[in-house]
């Protein structure tokens, strides 16, 4: 864990892409659905996963789209990235998502499917379930 | 946590001083952390995305009709396009619902002390500030082109960060506020680049730059060719920056040659040819209308050509009589709005657009879901007037 940049406790199931997402334009922000055919996740829906990624990439208005598919119940429970930005770290912020960066070493070691537990506020913040 | 607060802004955060300065100190905290800033530093302009109801949608819109009652800006803050012109919405085929929220949006930014600017190139038509001052740009275009050609230091702000920069006249000391050297440098090895190839070197820059990168191998570059630049480099990654030269001797290399350009150009190009052409994004400045007018020498369009320009610019061009002559071209002008996310092209009636823009290209492909054929300028007046 390098840094917890929004605090919140959650359990659910890992959706992990290793491209990087440009919120806005290739999120569909009611459904959570992924837009762009050259994109890793393209027709899967964010909703509910604890979404692990690179990193936000692209235009600032991405930020909105994290606040408006969390207003329509779309958004991930936690977001997990490589490097922190600030569309995602904003929008993360403002919606209550929980959001932390991990080492390169801890994002190669998620996988799709993975049960886990999110927990910001434990020594060990990401439990294998 | 590293970043450190004064008393007043701990009291802030903690909801001392109202709901909308805790929301903003939140804001301002969470992108301190992740830019690994040490404090706040006063900025001096902020310019706000988050404006066109396209893209920011109902929640966008009541959030801000919500923090308008009491959120009031303390620096002088401008504002990226909306979704439409006024002058001619009638000309497109809008719904009332989409009219009333953009109105709705275009009041609450009133409200709250935001110069109704509606231009993503605000390096284009306000005075730039002396070199060095702090500024918080959102809009990646805008932000690049302040830190790589005006001499202006900002982050890649978020909609949020700039909005709370807005508020609290504050921002964290982030390393692109800092004189931090890019760690990467990018070889330009493409001849005779045109603005097409140098959206697509932005593009291409920034998804393998990180904060920064050098530039070396570009020689003279005209106003439309620095846009493009900037416009290409936020679409697609992080980047906030570039120097251009060799930078320092131990800096990792990368060449962006023909088959580099290749890549992007066969991942934004999906078709040989477009029903309808758009011009701006980033919108097109005075020089640029100029520009075009020239290039015309008189011919006219065989089809449709949309042309985004801020309403500063269109009221000026009017004045000189190129509105006039880019009419009789048959070219339709919208102020304060862009073709990033419009509303006004939409699947149903068009299968393609043609354009130079390739920060257009990737927001009509993916967002608008229309194919995109790539020219440059000079080719699309060749191929599509007569």
């Amino acid at each position: 864990m390098r840094k917890i940049l929004v605090k919140g406790k959650t359990q659910g199931t890992v959706l992990k892409s290793n491209d990087s997402i440009n919120f806005l334009g290739t999120v569909d922000k009611k459904t959570g659905k992924i837009t762009d055919k050259n994109h890793e996740l393209y027709g899967q829906s964010i909703k509910d996963s604890i979404l692990v990624f690179p990193s936000g990439v692209g235009s600032s208005v991405g930020a909105y789209t994290i606040y408006s598919i969390k207003s329509n119940n779309s958004a991930p429970l936690a977001m997990i990235c490589q490097k922190a930005d600030l569309t995602v770290a904003t929008g993360c912020a403002l919606a209550d998502i929980p959001l932390v960066v991990v080492s390169d070493e801890e994002f190669s070691s998620f996988h799709t499917g993975q049960q886990i537990l999110l927990d910001t506020e434990s020594p060990n913040p990401v439990t294998l379930l | 946590m590293l970043l450190e607060l004064t008393k007043e802004e701990e009291s802030a955060l903690k909801g001392e001083q109202g709901e909308i300065m805790q929301m903003a100190y939140r804001i301002l905290v969470a992108t301190g952390e992740a830019t690994d800033a040490e404090r706040l530093v006063p900025i001096e302009w902020a310019h706000l995305s988050g404006v066109n109801y396209n893209t920011i949608g109902d929640a966008g819109e009541e959030f801000l009709a919500s923090i308008s009652k009491n959120a009031r800006v303390k620096v002088k803050t401008t504002l990226n396009p909306m979704g439409f012109d006024i002058d001619n919405v009638s000309d497109y085929n809008l719904s009332e619902n989409f009219i009333s929220k953009q109105l709705s949006i275009k009041n609450s930014y009133e409200t709250m002390g935001v110069t109704p600017s509606f231009s993503c190139i605000p390096y284009e038509i306000f005075d730039i500030p002396n070199p060095g001052t702090q500024v918080s740009f959102a809009e990646s275009n805008a932000a690049i082109h302040a830190n790589s050609f005006d001499g202006l230091k900002t982050n890649k702000e978020s909609a949020f960060s700039a909005l709370a920069s807005a508020i609290t006249g504050k921002s964290p000391y982030s390393s692109l506020r800092k004189e931090e050297s890019p760690d990467l440098t990018i070889r330009m090895k493409v001849d005779n680049p045109n603005e097409l190839t140098f959206g697509m070197l932005g593009f291409f820059a920034g998804k393998v730059g990180n904060n920064s990168v050098n530039i070396s191998g570009v020689g003279e570059m005209d106003r439309r060719s620095c846009k493009a630049l900037c416009g290409g480099m936020g679409t697609s990654g992080t980047c906030a920056k570039f120097v251009f030269g060799d930078g320092e001797p131990g800096c990792e290399k990368v060449d962006f040659d023909k088959k580099e350009m290749q890549n992007v150009h066969d991942e934004l190009n999906t078709a040989e040819k477009g029903d309808l052409i758009t011009l701006g994004s980033p919108q097109l400045g005075l020089e640029e209308m100029s520009d075009l007018v020239h290039k015309l020498k008189g011919r006219s369009f065989k089809k449709r050509c949309m042309i985004f320009c801020p309403r500063a610019v269109k009221e000026q061009a009017r004045k000189i009589g190129y509105t006039n002559e880019l009419e009789r071209a048959g070219c339709e002008i919208l102020s304060d709005c862009c073709t990033c996310l419009t509303p006004l092209i939409c699947k149903d009636d068009v299968d393609a657009v043609t354009t130079n823009s390739i920060k257009g290209a990737f927001y009509l492909k993916n967002s608008n879901g229309v194919d995109v054929n790539l020219k440059p300028l000079s080719q699309i007046i060749e191929d599509e007037t007569r």
